[in-house]
């Protein structure tokens, strides 16, 4: 989908069939395949349909460390080359305790979003309380399996605090599979990213070193800034602006930081 | 004054959409336009008896860009007034934009039948709210995020409303601006663009965004903008209409022609391949 | 009460025009234990009275988390209240999944009325046997609904349900032309001298941190139900200026059945 490439389709309008585009224009044999009067090759199927789905981009991340976890996502939405807007929230508070961050087709994010506050909304009437990070994580892998046969083209990392106030990190994957990690990431930037958080807050690769402390809350946000930073410097699906969530527990608060807008 | 078909039918300030029968302006569309509620249902039944079920698999009556800009006392949205049939430019004088409720806009490009269809369902809605006569009016957003849910539902049945829109508003006292397309996705800017108008349209209404930009300027900068998609999209001509969503109200202009200079020598000499001008 | 031939049958008028089923449904209201709701320019707060069925059991609570921005307090049949309030809650979340904008007060008391008003025109249903006050905030201010089994709906200024509710009624109507521009804790104050006057014409009974619960909901303020420790200082409050001489009060009501709130 891009108008750098010949025959490529348009957003919204219409693109040449590459059956004819391919061989080029004859005069007088001119096949237009949106033209519903033109019936040059009746029997043949038209080279455009229906995708119901789209991948807007979007890197999130997840970092936990003993008492902190750490959420964000970039702000971008993207469209083939394009770039609709440049600020759309891609992370949702769930609790005080918890935070989920979602990339892939903005459309199924919103939605899924949306079913998870209810059903958040619905429990915390049901019990009088507030779900677990823990139920939580569960839930969502329930809800993202219910769609296993037309998943929500999402891709998720949860955030937040456990009943013990240790920091933890969910990785998913669209239709529920998922892992309980310190440090994860997904979407558009996710091979960017992933590395530099395996070595930097997980120590791989890196020699043993009995004085070394894990990661501490303001110096792992200033990893995180300069991951995304990093990120959108070679991935053209993250950019503009970046919403970093500190879930501890004083709560959530969100921080906004901003990235190349190109 | 040019003559503009409307989707509403029955606000008095408004023409008929459908002209009668001894009109001489064509009312070929709603022939065309997508099966109404009632078909819908026998083409389930159909189903049940074995014969396929119709879905919307290409547009086929279609209108072309909408563009708006969100500014500091009001939203601006245009569009042109032409519904093109393939590449025939069909029906010249088809109103794109909606007036939903007293301060809210929609402006539709994609297949102009089911972008009426959908007007109906939110006169449904509005109509709805007016007989609740309880203080409470929709809300842009409302109708924006309303539609949102309409186009995924339909997207999930692989049977969608093949439209782009822009919802416009003034509520709260504030200005608000939302996109919603065929999947569902949507968002709110304050700039937006869609079909051609989002490649050739978005990085002028960029460059021309301003905080504090009014109404009265934001005009200007859609027309600018629309003269350069008429130049270069062959699905848009030079009739526009303007809309202007304000603390007043809106305010949806008649169809005015744009003002084209063809006289600059690179359109005159034509595009060859041999030229080195891009036109 | 007595007994008649035309109060079988829910579908069936009497000669005088009158359902009598719906009627004793809306008694059923009043043998539950009494709740306030008061309101001024920008909030609604309510205050209940609760009942335990005996000296072994805990306090039947009266008041319900709708959404963020309503509440329910309810006098009747707390088994009919769980339904409505489901109900309520369902149609409140639909809502806002399709418009991302909480549901109007005044729609919500529409669409449960109406619900109401189905068991009254079916021979098969029976009507809810309970009142409800809806307290919310939204996009025209704060209201106050009162709904009724025969799906009767009503805005009010203030007003109180359940037994002994006439005393209380009596203070709101000498009180609430001050009500307008009350502060949140001045609200507070007439909603529990309100809720006073319907348990101080009975010897045995007081507000107590146990029996009594208020919520408040209003601008920039989520609905919050204050009971146990919580609503301490909107006891205080009143025990602080005694002068308030009390209302009469209209009979006490027969002894309700357990299954009453």
């Amino acid at each position: 989908m891009s108008i750098l490439q010949p025959n490529a389709s348009v957003r919204g309008l219409p693109n040449a069939d590459p059956r004819v585009a391919s061989s080029g224009f004859k005069l007088g044999e001119h096949h237009d395949p949106y033209d519903p009067l033109d019936v040059a090759h009746p029997a043949a199927p038209l080279s455009r349909h229906f995708h119901p789905y789209e991948d807007n981009g979007g890197t999130v991340l997840s970092v936990s460390g003993g008492d902190y976890t750490i959420v964000a996502s970039d702000t971008r939405l993207g469209s083939g080359y394009s770039v609709p807007t440049r600020y759309v929230s891609r992370v949702i508070k769930l609790t005080d305790k918890a935070v989920l961050a979602s990339s892939g087709m903005h459309t199924d994010i919103a939605i899924l979003h949306k079913v998870l506050r209810i059903r958040l909304t619905q429990y915390r009437h049901r019990h009088r309380k507030e779900m677990s990070l823990e139920a939580i994580s569960q839930l969502l892998s329930t809800i993202l399996y219910y769609r296993r046969f037309q998943p929500y083209y999402t891709f998720n990392v949860l955030g937040g605090i456990d009943e013990n106030g240790q920091g933890w990190s969910y990785g998913y994957d669209a239709i529920g599979s998922h892992e309980k990690v310190r440090a994860v990431c997904s979407g558009s930037g996710q091979y960017l990213l992933q590395p530099v958080l395996d070595n930097q807050v997980e120590f791989r690769q890196m020699a043993a070193d009995p004085t070394r402390k894990e990661l501490q809350l303001e110096p792992c946000v200033e990893l995180v800034k300069d991951a995304f930073t990093s990120t959108c410097e070679r991935d053209i699906y993250t950019g503009d602006l970046v919403e970093i969530c500190r879930i501890t527990a004083k709560g959530v608060e969100m921080e906004k930081f901003e990235l190349r807008a190109d | 004054m040019e003559k503009v078909i409307y989707v509403n039918e029955t606000d008095a300030q408004r023409k008929p959409l459908l002209p009668s029968a001894s009109s001489s302006v064509m009312s070929g569309l709603r022939l065309t336009a997508g099966v109404p509620l009632k078909d819908r249902d026998d083409s389930v039944l159909a189903s049940a008896a074995g014969a396929p079920v119709k879905h919307t698999s290409r547009p086929i009556v279609t209108g072309s860009s909408v563009i708006a800009m969100r500014c500091k006392d009001g939203v601006v949205m245009a569009t042109d007034t032409l519904a093109s049939y393939g590449s025939l430019a069909r029906f010249r004088q088809i109103s794109r934009l909606y007036k939903a409720t007293d301060h809210c806009v929609i402006g539709g490009g994609g297949d102009m039948s089911d972008f009426f269809e959908l007007c109906e369902t939110v006169r449904k809605e509005t109509t709805l709210e007016y007989c609740y006569d309880d203080g409470h009016m929709i809300t842009a957003s409302a109708i924006h995020q309303m539609l949102a849910r309409i186009m995924y539902n339909r997207r999930n049945k692989m049977d969608p409303y093949w439209n782009y829109m822009l919802v416009a508003g003034w509520q709260h006292g504030k200005p608000v601006l939302g996109y919603v397309d065929l999947v569902g996705s949507h968002f709110v800017s304050e700039v937006i663009a869609t079909g051609y108008g989002e490649y050739l349209g978005l990085p002028l209404l960029r460059k021309a965004y301003r905080e504090d930009i009014t109404v009265e300027e934001g005009k200007k900068v859609l027309q600018q903008i629309l003269t350069v998609l008429f130049y270069r999209d062959a699905r848009t001509i030079d009739r526009i209409q303007i809309a202007c969503v304000t603390e007043k109200g809106v305010e949806i202009s008649e169809p005015t022609k744009l003002e084209t200079e063809w006289s600059y020598k690179a359109f005159i000499s034509g595009a060859r391949a041999s030229d080195v001008s891009t036109w | 009460m007595f007994r008649n031939q035309y109060d079988t049958d829910i579908t069936t008028y009497s000669p005088q025009g009158r359902l009598h089923q719906v009627e004793y449904a809306m008694e059923a209201v009043k043998q539950g234990s009494a709740v306030v709701g008061v309101r001024s320019n920008t909030h609604v707060i309510l205050a209940t009275l609760k009942r335990s069925a005996s000296e072994l059991a805990s306090h039947q609570k009266k008041l319900s988390e709708i959404d963020d921005h309503v509440g329910v307090a309810i006098a009747g049949l707390t088994a009919d209240a769980r339904v409505l309030t489901r109900f309520m809650r369902n149609e409140c979340l639909n809502h806002k999944y399709v418009f991302e904008q909480p549901l109007a007060l005044s729609r919500l008391a529409l669409s449960v009325a109406d619900k109401c008003q189905v068991s009254t025109q079916r021979a098969s249903k029976r009507p809810f046997g309970v009142g409800l006050l809806l307290a919310g905030y939204d996009a025209t201010g704060p209201h106050l609904f009162q709904t009724c089994p025969s799906g009767n709906y009503y805005e009010y200024y203030a007003m109180a349900i359940g037994s002994r509710s006439q005393g209380a009624k009596t203070y709101l109507e000498r009180t609430f032309d001050s009500f307008p521009e009350c502060t949140v804790d001045q609200l507070a104050k007439h909603a529990v001298l309100a809720l006073r006057e319907t348990v101080s014409s009975s010897k045995d009974t007081e507000l107590t941190l146990e029996n009594t619960a208020v919520a408040i909901v209003g601008k920039g303020t989520n609905f919050v139900i204050y009971e146990d420790d919580e609503v301490k200082p909107y006891l205080d409050m009143i025990d602080a200026d005694e002068e308030e001489q009390p209302a009469e009060a209209e009979p006490a009501a027969a002894d309700a059945p357990m299954t009453d709130a």
